[in-house]
């Protein structure tokens, strides 16, 4: 307290000033560190968007391709797959894509940009694991008369229709992730990038 | 092949005899020209371009990705269109496909990673940057060589002169001194594509690259550097007005 | 205060010494008040060896420590910190900071110790405070020599090869010792892998340690000054000493002062000259590790110079043993022999003021003769060099050993009675 009656003006104006210098000082020495927590060179040249080719891809069947270290899929629906989404309309909590988990050209019924091909990062939204598929549909899957075919997550039990769209009263909140994409050629797919940003 | 050689040689010879030398003179310790080392963008990609077509066939750069080459001016397009032949992805190191291992039979030797070529070549003589343009303009031929070539700063060097349909093919004029020194004088016996000093430009050009890649971060860090300095000198003065302040209770 | 700050203190106070330390260590810790320029390098040591832990913290996030080659033929340690220096956001400062901040560390503690040899600082009744910095010094070499290893360069590799093998000359057990060391009949992924641990967690530990044992000690019995007289010995009458000031704020203001002007002049060649012109960071390390190839000159970091100049300068057997093994007691013995300084002055007075034109001479000698070492450990030896290592190191080793006799012989000044303040 001595210390505090004695201060000067002068000595107030100058200990701020030095302070206030010094705290500038620390925030800038403590940006590089902080800077070197995040991805690296190699992490972002890992994460670059990646070429699928979806040529050799039969109606029906799904590819897994690895982006930024996280499953995507390519799934090629038939016409009968394409179909059930309208059975799932009803049982599912978010029907019309409203929440944000896919880019604007994926918001449609389809989530996709052409209705054959659905692109989802397949990592379920409740905790992270990766869902498993169910295509086959009704009782021949194991998942009651009435299912329709999509996925399901092994870990907590989340279903998701061929849309990727998750059912009502599920442990996920949100229907799976759309990435960016986009065609470079009609039977190519640039996952990562969608040529907009 | 052997009377080419000998041709060449008989060539060679006539224009030693009756051309004066080139002015590239170097006496046998190791004597660097000062190397021109510019930061200009466009030089900057010319040495890139330079580096991907002459060097990077045989020498990785292992620790750069082509990507980063548009710290130097250039786009994403542009180096995959101009500068990519052996990679897939942008993002990928530049490396070669040759096999370290493959090299060493090759070769004779490891085939080094070109990388840091600048910093390592830092000596007495000059920085290493003096020593890859004195280098790369040195190289005459010597027919001893499995090669075909040598190199007046880097003696029995295993690589052979990549340059030589640009600059020409010297030739050297080795005498002896009275202390067992060299004296090694290098003449242009066969001009390339290029004139003299349009070769000096060019390897100008892709040393500068070079000391570019070695440390990427080299002009950034000065800049930041005076800006840290500028704030500290600042912080000085008023670090010790606030000890001059404190100070007067003890006088 | 306001008094519920004043609750929560009070309850800390009785449980953990948190207000009798603050006093003990700083606002009651009485300073002589004639602190000059060399009292600045204790407080920029203890800088430098957070800036080291600090920037040390982040590196091991990202280096790696395996001499096994990548895809591209080099070694992953050699990549790992080229990844650290072009692909980790701010690494190539950070790694700067660290490589600098190395020969800043060796800096400030030979001018910190040279402050204790002007001013008699290692004289009872401050002789452990002197033999624990000898410690700090010894170990602090050891931590320098591990941490080089990591790079994996040239320097790095050959470096470590030549020092191991010293432990070889010791007879009888030095072979199967220097195996031990690397773990390996050559320096290798082993070798890598022990200096990588002691140098990031063993030798720290050690070192913070020995810093402590350092500062407690030295504010036991309270700092020495230039003038070598003990304050402690006019108190006025609430038992302050005299010529005492509280460190805080005095000293703190005043080291605030000495830590910018050190940053400046830090960052000048972290940001400027990180090469330290081949010094700081040798040019070979930037060629990865070759295990069948030595580079034409190697040299050890310019700290180490003086001692590696008296180990080449033994070049001749004595008693049986070869010279290889007197080099490396007599490198040994060079640094061992500081800790023995308390009991070889005999000088009545502490302090360089007051002592007279012998011992002075002496330290004058001390002084070139050491430069002159390190400068000639940088250089390849040829015979004239050896010559002048050897002259050179009898000087080292008879300012230390004749010391009792010509500190005695000398004419002093008489201590003041108080110290002086201009």
């Amino acid at each position: 307290m001595s210390v505090d009656q004695k201060m000067d003006s002068s000595r107030r104006t100058l200990l701020l000033a030095t302070s206030a210098a010094g705290g500038v000082a620390a925030v800038a020495t403590a940006v590089p560190f902080v800077a070197s927590l995040t991805p690296s060179e190699r992490a972002k040249a890992a994460g670059a968007p990646v070429e699928v080719d979806v040529s050799k891809l039969a109606p029906g069947e799904m590819m897994t391709v690895e982006w930024r270290g996280k499953p995507v899929w390519v799934l090629r629906r038939t016409p009968e797959m394409l179909a059930s989404l309208d059975a799932t309309d009803a049982r599912v909590s978010d029907p019309n894509s409203d929440k944000p988990m896919q880019p604007d050209y994926a918001k449609n019924k389809h989530r996709s940009i052409k209705p054959e091909y659905l692109v989802a990062v397949g990592i379920c939204t409740h905790l992270g694991c990766s869902p498993s598929e169910k295509f086959k549909m009704g009782a021949e899957s194991g998942m009651g008369a009435d299912w329709q075919g999509g996925f399901l997550c092994p870990c907590h039990g989340s279903l998701f229709d061929l849309a990727g769209r998750v059912y009502s009263s599920m442990p996920a909140p949100d229907n799976l992730e759309v990435p960016p994409h986009q065609y470079l050629a009609d039977s190519t797919i640039l996952v990562g990038e969608d040529g907009k940003a | 092949m052997k009377m080419r050689v000998i041709n060449l040689i008989k060539r060679a010879a006539a224009v030693l005899l009756f051309a004066p030398a080139v002015a590239l003179a170097a006496a046998a310790s190791v004597q660097l020209d000062k190397a021109p080392v510019s930061t200009d963008p466009a030089a900057l990609q010319h040495g890139a371009k330079l580096f991907v077509n002459y060097c990077l066939s045989c020498h990785s750069a292992s620790f750069k990705r082509y990507n980063m080459l548009t710290n130097i001016g250039l786009s994403e397009q542009e180096i995959r269109d101009n500068l990519m032949f052996t990679a897939e992805r942008v993002g990928d190191l530049m490396t070669v496909a040759m096999r370290p291992a493959d090299a060493k039979v090759w070769f004779g030797t490891a085939v080094p990673d070109l990388t840091l070529v600048a910093r390592q070549r830092n000596s007495g003589d000059g920085s290493g940057a003096d020593w890859l343009y004195t280098y790369l303009r040195q190289f005459y031929r010597d027919t001893e060589r499995p090669s075909g070539w040598n190199n007046v700063v880097f003696e029995n060097v295993g690589m052979p002169h990549v340059f030589w349909e640009l600059q020409g093919e010297q030739v050297a004029n080795i005498t002896e001194n009275a202390d067992g020194t060299k004296n090694v004088q290098l003449s242009l016996a066969k001009p390339g594509k290029l004139s003299v000093e349009e070769y000096d430009k060019a390897v100008a050009d892709l040393v500068s690259f070079m000391v570019w890649m070695s440390e990427p971060i080299a002009e950034k860090r000065k800049a930041i550097g005076t800006v840290v300095l500028i704030f500290l000198a600042g912080m000085f003065v008023l670090s010790y007005a606030l000890k001059k302040n404190y100070w007067k209770d003890i006088h | 205060m306001t008094t519920k700050s004043q609750a929560l203190l009070n309850w800390i106070d009785e449980r953990f010494p948190l207000t009798s330390s603050i006093k003990g260590h700083l606002t009651e810790y009485y300073a002589p008040k004639n602190f000059n320029f060399w009292y600045f390098f204790g407080s920029l040591a203890l800088l430098v060896l957070v800036i080291q832990i600090l920037t040390g913290i982040f590196l091991v996030m990202h280096y790696k420590p395996d001499a096994s080659l990548n895809a591209s033929g080099v070694p992953v340690a050699f990549a790992s910190v080229e990844y650290i220096m072009r692909e980790v956001p701010g690494g190539w400062l950070i790694r700067y900071l660290h490589s600098t901040g190395a020969s800043a560390f060796f800096v400030v503690v030979y001018l910190h110790m040279f402050r204790g040899l002007l001013y008699g600082s290692y004289r009872k009744p401050r002789e452990l405070i002197w033999i624990f910095g000898t410690l700090i010094f010894l170990v602090l070499m050891a931590e320098a020599f591990m941490g080089y290893l990591l790079p994996w360069g040239q320097m790095s590799f050959w470096g470590a090869q030549v020092i191991v093998n010293l432990f070889s000359a010791i007879p009888l057990i030095g072979p199967d010792l220097a195996l031990v060391i690397r773990g390996d009949f050559v320096v290798s992924d082993a070798t890598l892998n022990r200096f990588f641990s002691f140098h990031v967690i063993a030798v720290p530990l050690v070192l913070i340690g020995l810093v402590v044992a350092h500062i407690i000690a030295l504010h036991e019995v309270g700092s020495n000054n230039p003038d070598g007289v003990e304050i402690k010995k006019k108190k006025d009458a609430n038992g302050i000493p005299l010529d005492g000031i509280p460190f805080h704020p005095y000293y703190t203001v005043k080291d605030i002062v000495g830590v910018v002007a050190f940053l400046f002049f830090f960052s000048a060649v972290v940001f400027f000259a990180p090469e330290g012109g081949g010094y700081f960071l040798e040019y070979n390390n930037f060629i990865p590790a070759d295990p069948l190839k030595t580079p034409p000159h190697i040299a050890p970091v310019w700290y180490f110079t003086p001692f590696y100049s008296i180990l080449r300068a033994v070049t001749f057997p004595l008693f049986g043993l070869d010279a290889k093994f007197w080099g490396v007691v007599a490198m040994g013995a060079s640094v061992v022999i500081i800790a023995f300084l308390p009991w070889l002055d005999r000088s009545p007075v502490k302090s360089m003021r007051y002592k007279g034109p012998i011992f002075k001479a002496a330290v004058a000698i001390f002084v070139v003769c050491f430069i002159i070492l390190g400068y000639l450990g940088v250089l390849p030896p040829t015979p004239g060099r050896t010559l002048v290592s050897q002259i050179c190191s009898v000087l080292y080793f008879a300012f230390f050993l004749l010391m009792p006799w010509y500190s005695k012989l000398d004419k002093c000044k008489p201590e003041p009675e108080r110290v002086t303040f201009k």
